[in-house]
């Protein structure tokens, strides 16, 4: 039987409705991911495709993926962005195979030359007549008829989003319109953005664990020691989660320091030993550039499913794109940026702050392990459930981060997509 | 879950082309290529049977433990602070994070803490901690009905079988004695092997991209000793192995066995006709001493291969003691896990002969290093023979105690069981 | 430049790289000038002239806050390394600089005893002479793996 159709229904769920508990063959079956890749990646989502400075002029492209499927965004000379699936309308071969270069507008598939315009419309087919009164294609055949598959578009204040379902309400309300979310979104892209270089991780992870950890607050101060092994206690406690769609979020904190009665029950909370004899050698890490947005925050996580963060930590500022290549793999795309208009020392300051984030960064590069050890763990646990109780049972918004109330509004959102 | 009340634990249910039931001497390849047939093998021939997890030795202090697999399930066994051992699958409760990173080591304080979240659980694997239970500054935390009780890990039964730790996951199995066949041969070689405490020599790990069941295969099989590993053939060193036989412990283990003992002249020449690759005439060893060593057991066996299933092997050879662990990892791939041991009154020659005849018997072994690649050489073999079937007729259809080791009788009752078990 | 110096510079990188594989990682620091420069880069990034290093100290005490990190705070997977260098070229001597080049790969080895190529890539090093010794006052590793396995977490 078709997997689209049957896989993980049999998965042992809690009751409709119940979002505080996961059965573990979610995150290691190909039945799941197939149908995944059918009913979210292809179904009514809008998935990142990359900033729209990464093709600044007409011609430019990048080649990325929607899900596991390989899409190309390209911007034309009207100066719209236009993508569609990287396959070939002839033979099905990949028409870009690099991940971002400049065309005269035309896109040539290197196996028998059929040629494509920015917006995916086929342009030119070798032979089409023949040679020497031989061969060539039907009279009856249409060059309208065969695009490569089209990708509906839309860039949304930078951000370029792309999707299968041609109904989708827009980008804005799937942000969540007037939400806090979407207000946090605007609050970042609020002007135009410069790229400063990527980063790629291949994490050996269902991505679902990632998205979990996305939308997980609480764990960052009993995963992730940095602060506390150097002292440095972090403000980042005070802040909280907000929802839009059931399954978009924000995490977000605020400076100001923590009254002492927190800080002890954050140290009281600690099992592995709490390391406070050491200091930085070098304080300039931390050396950020406060009021960047005239706001005390200082931490975002905007985790907009199913394939998108977008960060501000301290200053650094990333994307990252997450990338699905099988039930227990996936890719982890980070893009920094900061503003066209950053002076020399804010570009300086971000570039440093990579050091604390990124697959190398000090406070955080545990996101990625925390992934590893979940798929390790649950190789034959397709029965057994999670536990995701931290601040309640059910999805909503909290002015706090210990919790885990917005995994509960990923798996509400999960549910009704997969039809489970 | 028993896996045959549960059908949800596999998604389709595989159709091999078997033999009539209780005919074991034939199995279609299928079995060892098939994906779905894998994943019902962990749930009705690893999980409800004993599986070899450890030595006792390997974890003789209090906090000691070791991560290691039951089937391909990460478990965990360890000791307690009052010298029990324990075993639990190593799968945070909360989100399922790996709760043990390391290979083995010591947790003096008998904690076991989850890097994830923190949750943190004793060597029992009962549920000891949870960071924020009750929020921070009086918001989040758990639901006031949250019972840390509920949250343990999930426990796996264990027996320490005279220095060897065994594990399942079913509490209604009988007990290791029992599962070995009671009084009977296969135990009586255990305990022959296992006669006083143990001492750890080293592990070698060997990675093969061959099916478990092909290598099961091979340790149930004497009579390939004398055709494809050529070691003493080659050195002109007749093998007195050849004097023996083969007893069954509960049908499916087994326990090859041979004497020292001169044979005689025919049975020599016998062999050597039988050896149908050329017989290399003219080598010697260069050096003796690798082959010098000491009898230790009145009894003159000098062989002892016990295959009990579904998980372990432990071998005599001359004087190499070890424990090879069977841990599948896919259809078509397993790791061997060798740990050498002693005895713990061995003499510094002792030690020393143990360790040159690891060059004889491992990964590396001069007598029998192609058990691993003939496993390879059948799983390359017959990828697309699906429904083909192999021939598993020396001395006959059935499975018995024979004095001799001509013979594919244990093989025969390994399937035997196997069928049964999986119900096919 | 002379034999000698060559061996000298020689013997600087194969001494730095035995200092990692041999989880020496305490004294990693001391290879570099106190002011020093210390980046590895994604090559997609050093080919399109874009900044983002995954790694970026910029004083020996950003060295040290590494380590320190690494030993206490970060969590990762329990691994060793093990660095191939190639032959040195030397591209450069301008005064104390000498501007050397050398091909590196590492691999990596997890507890499950299975090793695999993590990080192939090249260093740009400018090195100076500092109290005699050959230091390094920059190292950069350009590192065509720019996929990065899981995490990044011990220097390369």
């Amino acid at each position: 039987m078709d997997a689209r159709v049957t896989g993980g229904m049999d998965l042992n769920w809690p009751e409709p409705g119940v979002c505080d508990a996961v059965p573990y063959g979610v995150f290691n079956e190909r039945e799941v991911y197939d149908r995944e890749m059918e009913r979210i990646y292809q179904g009514p989502t809008w998935n990142f495709l990359g900033l729209a400075v990464e093709v600044p002029n007409a011609g430019d492209y990048k080649s990325t993926f929607i899900g596991d499927i390989p899409v190309v965004m390209t911007r034309d000379d009207d100066g719209n962005i236009y993508a569609w699936e990287n396959r070939c309308a002839h033979r099905g071969a990949l028409v870009i195979r690099d991940s971002c270069g400049s065309s005269d507008g035309s896109h040539t598939c290197v196996y028998h030359q059929w040629s494509f315009n920015n917006k995916g419309d086929l342009i030119g087919v070798p032979f089409r007549r023949g040679l020497g009164g031989n061969g060539g294609m039907p009279d009856d055949f249409d060059m309208k008829e065969n695009p490569v598959r089209k990708i509906r578009t839309e860039d949304y204040k930078g951000a370029v989003f792309g999707t299968f379902d041609w109904d989708m309400e827009d980008v804005d309300s799937y942000l969540g319109g007037d939400s806090v979310v979407n207000g946090h979104v605007k609050r970042i892209f609020n002007r135009p953005v410069k790229v400063l270089g990527h980063a790629r991780q291949y994490i050996d992870s269902n991505w679902k664990f990632y998205a979990e950890n996305t939308k997980d607050p609480y764990h960052a101060s009993l995963l992730h020691l940095f602060h506390m092994t150097f002292g440095l206690y972090r403000s980042s406690q005070t802040g909280g989660v907000r929802l839009s769609n059931d399954w978009n979020s924000v995490l977000f904190s605020e400076s100001g320091t923590d009254d002492e009665k927190a800080m002890e029950e954050i140290d009281d909370a600690h099992l592995r030993t709490f390391q406070s004899d050491y200091s930085l050698e070098d304080m300039s890490l931390l050396a950020g550039r406060a009021g960047e947005w005239n706001d005390n925050t200082t931490l975002v996580i905007l985790s907009i499913m199913p394939s998108l963060v977008i960060q501000q930590i301290q200053n650094t500022l990333a994307v990252r794109q997450i990338l699905p290549k099988s039930e227990s793999e996936f890719e982890l795309v980070w893009t920094f940026f900061g503003y066209e208009d950053d002076d020399e020392e804010l570009t300086n300051i971000r570039l440093k702050q990579i050091n604390l984030i990124g697959p190398a960064g000090m406070i955080s590069m545990e996101d990625g392990e925390s992934s590893v050890i979940c798929q390790q763990a649950i190789s034959r646990s397709r029965n057994a459930r999670n536990v995701l109780q931290m601040g309640g049972r059910t999805p909503e918004d909290q002015d706090h981060l210990v919790t885990e109330s917005t995994i509960r509004g990923f798996w509400k959102k999960y549910r009704e997509l997969m039809a489970y | 879950m028993d896996a045959k009340t549960d059908p949800s634990a596999i998604s389709h249910l595989p159709d091999l082309a078997w033999p009539p039931a209780g005919v074991s001497d034939s199995v279609p390849f299928g079995v060892f290529t098939d994906q779905a047939t894998y994943d019902l093998e962990q749930e009705r021939v690893f999980r409800p049977t004993w599986n070899y997890l450890a030595l006792e030795a390997e974890i003789p202090n209090a906090g000691d433990y070791k991560s290691t697999f039951l089937g391909d399930t990460p478990v965990v066994v360890t000791r307690d602070t009052e010298g029990e051992i324990h075993a639990w699958v190593n799968r945070c409760a909360h989100r399922g994070a790996m709760v043990c990173r390391e290979n083995q080591g010591n947790n003096a304080d008998g904690t076991y803490t989850c890097v994830y979240h923190q949750w943190a659980f004793d060597a029992k694997g009962d549920l000891i901690g949870v960071p924020f239970r009750r929020g921070l500054g009086g918001k989040g935390g758990y639901p006031k009905d949250f019972d840390m009780k509920e949250h343990g890990l999930q426990k796996v039964r264990v027996e320490n079988y005279h220095g060897l730790i065994f594990g399942t996951f079913n509490e209604d199995l009988v007990d290791v004695e029992g599962f070995l066949g009671g009084e009977g041969d296969v135990s009586y070689h255990m305990k022959r092997i296992l006669n006083r405490p143990l001492k750890v020599l080293g592990h070698t790990r060997q990675f093969v991209d061959s099916n478990w069941k092909i290598y099961a295969e091979n340790t149930k099989d004497p009579y390939h000793a004398s055709l494809l590993h050529l070691f003493h053939m080659t050195f002109g060193l007749y093998r007195s192995s050849q004097v023996g036989g083969v007893s069954l412990g509960d049908e499916w283990h087994s326990v090859l066995f041979a004497s020292a003992g001169e044979e005689d002249e025919s049975t020599k020449k016998e062999n050597k006709e039988n050896a149908s690759r050329t017989y290399q005439e003219g080598y010697t060893l260069a050096d003796m001493s690798l082959l010098a060593g000491r009898k230790e057991y009145d009894d003159g066996v000098t062989l002892v291969i016990l295959s009990i299933m579904p998980s372990l092997v432990v071998q005599q050879i001359q004087n190499t003691l070890a424990v090879r662990q069977i841990l599948p990892k896919g259809v078509d791939q397993f790791e061997l896990v060798w740990t050498y041991f002693g005895y713990d009154d061995d003499d510094a020659e002792m030690d020393a002969i143990r360790e040159k005849q690891v060059n004889l018997i491992g990964p590396a072994g001069l007598i029998s290093m192609e058990d691993g690649e003939a496993c390879e050489l059948v799983q390359n073999a017959i990828i697309r023979d699906r429904d083909a079937r192999s021939c598993i007729q020396m001395s006959g259809h059935d499975f018995k105690d024979e004095p001799h080791l001509v013979t594919e009788g244990p093989v025969r009752s390994f399937w035997n069981r196997y069928r049964l078990l999986m119900d096919f | 430049m002379s034999y000698e110096s060559l061996l000298e510079v020689t013997d600087l990188i194969n001494e730095y790289v035995a200092c990692i594989d041999d989880d020496d990682l305490e004294r990693w620091p001391d290879f570099f000038t106190e002011q020093c420069i210390y980046r590895v880069i994604p090559r997609e990034n050093a080919d399109a002239g874009l900044p983002v290093a995954v790694m970026y100290c910029d004083s020996r005490g950003m060295l040290q806050d590494r380590i320190v990190a690494l030993r206490n705070a970060n969590i990762y997977a329990p691994h060793f390394y093990r660095h191939l260098v190639s032959n040195t070229r030397i591209v450069g001597e301008s005064g104390d600089e000498i501007k050397a080049q050398t091909n590196y790969a590492v691999f990596q080895t997890l507890l499950d005893g299975e090793t695999k190529v993590y990080n192939v890539g090249k260093y740009e090093d400018t090195i100076v002479r500092v109290d005699g010794k050959l230091r390094f006052k920059e190292k950069l590793c350009i590192f065509d793996t720019y996929r990065i396995q899981t995490l990044m977490v011990t220097p390369i």
